[in-house]
């Protein structure tokens, strides 16, 4: 009987525990999925709608992406971004993991949190404002690193943000803007990897740099690729970076470097929203087939 | 009992959570559907277009910083006048935050300003297409009082022979000089491009360093092709365009400029960039520019000192048959058609544009407006601040070469993107002329321009 009372207690709390637990998860995942309705799903939805109709909303099939790729900025702009998003893609992941293991090796805890945090301050910059700290740091007539683009060659500004730089000068802004926290990320994930896992390899007589390359990295796959899917899709709406430099360097740096630039162009320079949506729903396509790819190829979601 | 009873509650609980998360949805949806409609109430056919049915309430106007000062004055000698003045960026460097906005509330059938301030003066050309701008000549705007704005001003707001919008200032190109600077030197300020020419290859030998001119600016081509009478930007109809900038016109220009950037008189970087203000400010000793460099540039960027700024008329080429100069910006103010205001906009509109209480006495650049542009030289005059009189500016204002438009792509971005990049790595301008001419025509073909050589 106490048995039997003690088990029909247990589980009635168990059961108003969960109810509560229920009702928790569900009021959290309530706010989100309203949210994602209201500011992901319909305004993606009413893209695909413009993109397949005409001004008057008239079906058009694929004419406003045909329009779109003929207009003579859109190669270039293509061209522009996948240049930009090799140098992003790789810095980020060699970077990141190199500076994230080189973090986990150093023992002092305080040189350690001092570095995480100011890995991180980059990162707690807001976009923008991340970008107006480079101009001033780009332009060597007020950058407190003059002395250093001097001796690159760079004299003035104009030579600083000549055409052929600005792949090379976003990804720089991209990454001091964005890398940190993603430092910090692969920083938590090496301290979940076990530590007899570690000390096996140390066992075995594997080196700093076999232990790494052998053990840290393949267990940080799953990030990685998570930091990837996430970069790209990022960095194939790039817009900010050069939008800001283009007004600062009044269109030098260009108003359609970008696709994103590009569509904004075609929304409100050209009053083309059926073309502009269509730029956009491709770049959406681009950006899942990649996550989509990353997540087959990598086994993201295949339980350890 | 209460062991066979859990699992009923819970799926009515869910049961109600999925309704109110669906209900949450649905007034979601709704809400963003009915954000983006909006009704259209019946107009009235008066003054040349569909006017919306007249309201009371406050009149809305959007100005930039610089004219937010004639918003307020207006307010403070118009007590009566209900006004809402929003700040905006005015379009500056060609921002195009205005059509953004109008784009956005001709969806929303909303939020469009009464009277608005542009920096720029193309805005008629994407302002009538997109139906915002009101037109002013057909029962708004007096024409008596349309007759007094200077011979031209008005010509970048006109479209089809409607007048969309009214010109705030000219910024008619003259020839800005160090007066002291260059009596010190012995020089006199050149009246042909040839002189002009020859005194920067002087000032390069004989003081290296000082600078007679700057070509850093994405509006050079305005103040230097445009005065030379290049035919880069002829906007010849509402969507059609000649484009030739391999002339003669042209090319002796570029070769002119090109002289003096090798030889370093003429500067390649803008006279707002920080290494300009840094390092050449005080080294100007002459240069070609719209009327707005004697306050804006040199008194308010540079800081130069008082009586040693003065203003030429723009030089010439040498058996030129008519004078003719360039042009850079100038504002103009736009009332919209959607306006529920249209008096009270109007009398803004007349008042901010024509009235000495501003366009006379407080306004910065070169009025539009005749009358005021008289009354504005005189207060140039006994401010103190200038070596010589503006009555540059005044022969100026109606020189400017008419057959340079104001179309919807933008010439200064063109320019920025395609010529400026060669110049900084030591192209020179003559060779980069077929490129720009390739630009302008792709963009203008882009924004559905028929153009012609």
């Amino acid at each position: 009987m106490t048995l039997t009372r003690s088990s029909a207690g247990s589980t009635t709390r168990r059961s108003r525990g969960g109810s509560r637990q229920s009702r928790a998860g569900v009021a959290f995942v309530a706010g989100y999925v309203v949210l994602l309705i209201a500011f992901g799903i319909l305004p993606t939805g009413y893209a695909v709608y413009f993109a397949f109709t005409d001004a008057g909303g008239t079906f058009s099939g694929f004419s406003n992406f045909i329009t779109t790729a003929q207009d003579f900025r859109f190669m270039d702009a293509v061209g522009h971004v996948a240049l930009y998003l090799l140098f992003w893609l790789v810095s980020l992941v060699v970077f990141v993991v190199g500076l994230s293991l080189l973090l986990h090796r150093i023992s002092s805890g305080t040189v350690s949190k001092s570095l995480r945090f100011f890995y991180y301050i980059p990162g707690a910059l807001a976009g923008a404002a991340s970008v107006l700290v480079w101009l001033f740091m780009l332009d060597p007539s007020v950058s407190p690193v003059s002395s250093l683009l001097g001796t690159l060659g760079f004299h003035t500004f104009g030579e600083v943000i000549a055409p052929g730089n600005l792949a090379l000068l976003f990804t720089i802004i991209a990454f001091w803007t964005g890398a940190g926290g993603w430092i910090v990320v692969m920083y938590g994930a090496l301290n979940n990897i076990p530590k007899d896992v570690m000390e096996a390899a140390r066992i075995d007589g594997a080196n700093a740099w076999q232990t790494a390359w052998r053990v840290q990295i393949p267990m940080l796959r799953k990030w990685i690729v998570y930091m990837v899917i996430l970069a790209f899709a990022a960095g194939a709406q790039l817009f900010v970076e050069p939008q800001l430099l283009s007004l600062a360097s009044v269109g030098v740096a260009g108003r359609d470097y970008s696709l994103n630039q590009l569509t904004y162009d075609f929304a409100f320079q050209m009053n083309n929203i059926n073309g502009a949506a269509a730029v956009s729903v491709e770049l959406l396509v681009v950006s899942v087939s990649v996550a989509g790819v990353f997540v087959a190829r990598s086994g993201f979601f295949d339980a350890d | 009992m209460t062991v066979n009873k859990p699992s009923s509650s819970p799926k009515r609980a869910l049961g109600k959570k999925r309704s109110a998360l669906l209900t949450g949805c649905a007034a979601t949806v709704l809400l963003t559907v009915s954000a983006c409609g909006g009704g259209t109430a019946a107009t009235t056919d008066k003054d040349g277009f569909a006017q919306a049915p007249q309201k009371d309430g406050a009149l809305t106007v959007w100005v930039d910083a610089t004219r937010m000062d004639a918003a307020k004055l207006y307010q403070r000698q118009h007590p009566d006048v209900k006004m809402h003045i929003v700040s905006y960026d005015g379009d500056a460097n060609g921002s195009n935050y205005l059509q953004t906005k109008v784009q956005l509330f001709n969806r929303t059938h909303k939020g469009w300003p009464d009277v608005v301030f542009s920096s720029q003066n193309n805005e008629a050309s994407w302002a009538v297409d997109a139906g915002f701008a009101a037109p002013l000549n057909k029962g708004l705007i007096p024409d008596a009082t349309l007759g007094g704005f200077a011979k031209g001003a008005n010509d970048v707001c006109t479209v089809n022979g409607k007048l969309y919008c009214l010109r705030n200032d000219l910024s008619q190109a003259v020839l800005w000089y160090n007066a002291p600077l260059l009596k010190q030197f012995g020089y006199t300020a050149p009246t042909t491009w040839e002189e002009y020419q020859q005194l920067g290859e002087k000032v390069a030998s004989e003081h290296p360093g000082y600078l007679v001119g700057d070509a850093g600016d994405s509006f050079a081509p305005e103040i230097y092709l445009w005065a030379s009478k290049c035919g880069a930007n002829h906007i010849t109809g509402p969507k059609a365009v000649s484009v030739n900038t391999t002339s003669e016109a042209c090319t002796k220009m570029a070769k002119l400029m090109d002289v003096l950037i090798k030889n370093k008189s003429m500067s390649i970087t803008g006279v707002f960039s920080t290494d300009f203000g840094k390092n050449k400010a005080k080294k100007v000793l002459l240069m070609p520019g719209p009327a707005w460099f004697g306050g804006a540039v040199f008194r308010d960027t540079f800081k130069t000192p008082a009586k040693q700024i003065a203003a030429a008329p723009i030089p010439q080429w040498q058996g030129d048959s008519a004078t003719s100069t360039g042009n850079v910006g100038g504002g103009t103010w736009l009332l919209s058609q959607h306006s529920t205001h249209i008096k009270a906009a109007t009398d803004f509109l007349k008042w901010v544009t024509t009235d000495n209480a501003y366009q006379g006495g407080k306004a910065p650049g070169y009025p539009a407006y005749a009358p005021a542009a008289e009354v504005w030289l005189k207060g140039q005059d006994t401010s103190g601040y200038f070596a010589s009189d503006l009555s540059a500016l005044k022969t100026a204002s109606s020189q400017v070469w008419s057959e340079w438009g104001s179309g919807q792509f933008s010439q200064e971005a063109i320019w920025a993107a395609t010529v400026k990049p060669g110049i900084t790595q030591g192209k020179s301008i003559e060779s980069l002329l077929p490129a720009w001419q390739d630009s302008i025509v792709k963009y203008a073909k882009s924004n559905g321009y028929k153009v012609s050589p």
